[in-house]
């Protein structure tokens, strides 16, 4: 078992088609509001788990950094994450590039979503504008997005 | 991942979205991305190193200075050649009444908790099965392995939900029981490879296979190559 074997059974699966490539150009890094978006299906541990195919997102609160995976695909290592969250999401990191003044600040919100969807519709429609438009509202400038 | 890109820019958000599988970020095209060839699961590298995760970070957020849709590849790779299994004590027998690996699941929970404790729990091991309750659960696929119908095991829960939660449980244990944070998929295939316990959810895996069970219900009981 290898990671390559696990990723040519995943590379070939379809992805949506976008006709034209939506492109916003942020303010400077360093006035920007940042935050992450991961479809690593992270949580609190008080708020609901992930279903398996839940195209819902759950809110993260920066301040706290209790975050659990709730992600059921077997085909991902999952003990990078458990020694240290910020392989997969790197609050800490962000906290000091905020420090040393790279970015402007860190959003109070990030955003999970789960990853291992098949029928992405939910996502394009509904689940991900909802998302857009509360970062938006927090004032955020760029997302990072990261996979699991 | 790669369709948020796309309807977070399209509501005035600039995004950057990193991903582990080549093929994948090509294909689905996000305005700036950025392919990493890391590991399924560690998509900033390496755990532990925060000099590698901003390197990757300052990769990342420099392409928010292109002036247009950009995929550019991170300057370093991290690759698994599927050879490294964590070394990693299993227990001593204790109940020579109970199947193998259930005695051994018995044995590892001390050092579940504190694996749970030492990770926050981010592994998230105990989803549809406490603790307590894995060496039952294991007893199910056991019954499986020896022939029982699938449907007739007893799989307390969904049979993914359920294999989630032993490998977690498994693999939770181990980092209480190594000094170091294992390479990527070492303590899967110590797991799979290595104890008791993989090897009753592989052959269980083979036997719902043969016995005809929906392609999802066997499939993803162990990582989909295995």
């Amino acid at each position: 078992m290898a990671d390559s074997d696990i990723k040519a059974l995943t590379e070939a699966l379809p992805g949506e088609d976008f006709e034209t490539t939506a492109f916003t150009t942020p303010p400077p890094l360093a006035e920007a509001t940042v935050a992450i978006v991961t479809t690593a299906s992270l949580h609190h541990p008080d708020q609901d788990d992930f279903a398996v195919s839940d195209t819902g997102f759950r809110v993260l609160d920066d301040a706290r950094r209790d975050y659990v995976t709730g992600h059921w695909s077997p085909n991902f290592d999952g003990s990078g994450f458990a020694a240290d969250m910020n392989v997969v999401f790197p609050a800490h990191r962000l906290d000091e590039l905020e420090e040393r003044g790279v970015i402007g600040r860190v959003a109070d919100r990030h955003l999970a979503y789960a990853g291992n969807q098949f029928d992405l519709s939910g996502v394009r429609l509904d689940s991900g504008p909802a998302g857009a438009r509360l970062m938006r509202d927090d004032g955020v400038d760029v997302v990072l997005l990261t996979p699991v | 991942m790669s369709v948020l890109a796309h309807v977070f820019e399209a509501a005035g958000i600039a995004t950057v979205a990193l991903g582990s599988i080549r093929r994948q970020i090509e294909s689905t095209a996000p305005p700036r991305g950025l392919w990493c060839d890391f590991p399924l699961g560690r998509p900033l590298g390496r755990p532990g190193d925060a000099e590698f995760q901003h390197r990757v970070l300052d990769a990342a957020f420099g392409l928010l200075d292109a002036d247009g849709p950009v995929l550019a590849e991170f300057d370093e790779s991290i690759p698994d050649d599927g050879a490294d299994t964590l070394a990693c004590p299993l227990p001593p027998r204790h109940d020579p009444d109970a199947h193998p690996a259930v005695d051994e699941a018995r044995g590892l929970r001390a050092a579940y908790d504190r694996g749970v404790a030492a990770t926050g729990g981010r592994f998230g091991a105990g989803r549809v099965v406490a603790a307590d309750d894995i060496p039952a659960a294991i007893e199910a696929f056991v019954r499986i392995a020896e022939g029982t119908p699938w449907k007739e095991a007893g799989i307390p829960g969904q049979p993914m939900r359920v294999s989630h939660d032993i490998r977690s449980y498994y693999e939770t244990a181990a980092l209480a029981l190594v000094d170091h944070t294992p390479a990527a998929w070492a303590s899967t295939r110590w797991f799979l490879d290595q104890t008791e316990g993989g090897r009753v959810m592989l052959a269980a895996r083979r036997t719902m296979q043969d016995q005809g069970a929906p392609q999802p219900m066997w499939f993803y009981l162990t990582p989909g190559d295995r």
